[in-house]
């Protein structure tokens, strides 16, 4: 009881979260400030770039929306496009709920905002190794976004101030979804639905533009899964709901 | 050329992104759920993080085809082997970066 209050302090709390973020981080520095420098190419200012990445906070949408944008496209197309390209949050927001426990609206809905592709990575495998809780899920997105505003605003201010490739830095988060599929797969069961999801998904990635292949394969992949456990056709499934 | 209703622009995208991020954590969290819709939601991370992350390594260009020789996809090997080995996230990311920027040297 007595280490349980300790661990829940507020500074333990911050710390964790903080440091749990890093490799998203150290990816969003050389994301975002790619992105800061394409903007800034395309006319925008350090402001109104960092004023998307506070609103908007989306990486791969943000990076189309500029595209766009110098291509002369108005309000509903780049709207819509926002909408498709980042619908895939809906299933890792549904996926991360099942750990959400109590929190109060409020805090659900700053929570939300933080949700991305590399946030819900790394927070599906710390809410599964234990020692996780809500809180620090929610500084861990936090800090991931701080990192996106800042090194996009930074890159909007033209400086190139990590060359190209430098120490493999674009690296970075591939290698953090690959080791975190890896925690993924705790079972056949986990194995078979991840190899199905990723055919299906390149399958779909090689016919269909655009991103709608993440959802589409995601979503087939966890529901054969489901039938497969039914009938008990593969292994590690043991324990789970 | 930025566009006079630029802040409408992104407000709209900001909506359009949030409430997909918002919806299911307020509808869901804190619910009982169907077993089978649990068991569904327990698979979706190692089916998005491969749905990712296949298609990055193994396909380029615009409009996308196949591409077996791309360093990702050369340095993904090794890098997947230490996860396993090691199931170590900081060293994963560290070789990951390491190897990446060996590769672009002599490849």
């Amino acid at each position: 009881m007595h280490s349980d209050t300790h661990n829940n302090r507020w500074t333990e709390i911050l710390k964790d979260g903080v440091i749990g973020a890093w490799p998203i981080c150290l990816g969003y520095l050389a994301i975002g400030l790619a992105f800061g420098v394409i903007a800034q190419k395309a006319g925008l200012s350090p402001l109104e770039i960092g004023l998307m990445s506070v609103l908007v906070y989306a990486g791969s949408a943000q990076f189309i929306a500029v595209s766009m944008l110098s291509a002369g496209a108005g309000f509903v197309p780049i709207v819509l496009t926002a909408f498709t390209v980042n619908l895939r949050h809906l299933l890792m927001s549904s996926s991360l709920s099942t750990f959400m426990r109590n929190p109060g609206t409020g805090w659900l809905s700053l929570f939300a905002y933080g949700v991305t592709d590399e946030s819900f990575a790394l927070n599906s495998a710390k809410f599964r190794e234990g020692r996780w809780d809500w809180r620090r899920a929610l500084v861990l997105n936090h800090t991931a976004n701080l990192a996106w505003i800042a090194s996009t605003v930074a890159g909007g201010f033209g400086g190139e101030f990590i060359p190209a490739g430098a120490f493999g830095i674009d690296y970075a988060l591939i290698a953090m979804f690959l080791c975190l599929l890896i925690f993924q797969l705790r079972g056949m069961l986990y194995v078979v639905v991840a190899l199905i999801a990723g055919v299906l998904a390149v399958a779909i990635a090689l016919l269909i533009p655009g991103n709608s292949y993440i959802v589409i394969a995601s979503v087939i992949a966890a529901a054969l899964g489901v039938t497969f456990r039914r009938r008990r056709l593969f292994s590690g499934a043991e324990g789970q709901p | 050329m930025i566009p006079d209703n630029y802040l409408y622009i992104l407000l709209g995208m900001g909506i359009v992104t949030y409430v997909p991020r918002w919806l299911p954590l307020v509808l869901l969290s804190n619910r009982r759920l169907p077993e089978w819709f649990e068991q569904w939601l327990d698979l979706i991370p190692a089916a998005i993080l491969s749905a990712l992350i296949l298609p990055i390594l193994i396909t380029t260009g615009e409009p996308r085809h196949l591409d077996l020789l791309r360093p990702e996809l050369l340095v993904a090997v090794p890098t997947l082997l230490f996860a396993v080995r090691t199931r170590s996230l900081a060293g994963t990311v560290v070789i990951g970066m390491l190897l990446f920027w060996l590769a672009g040297k002599f490849i």
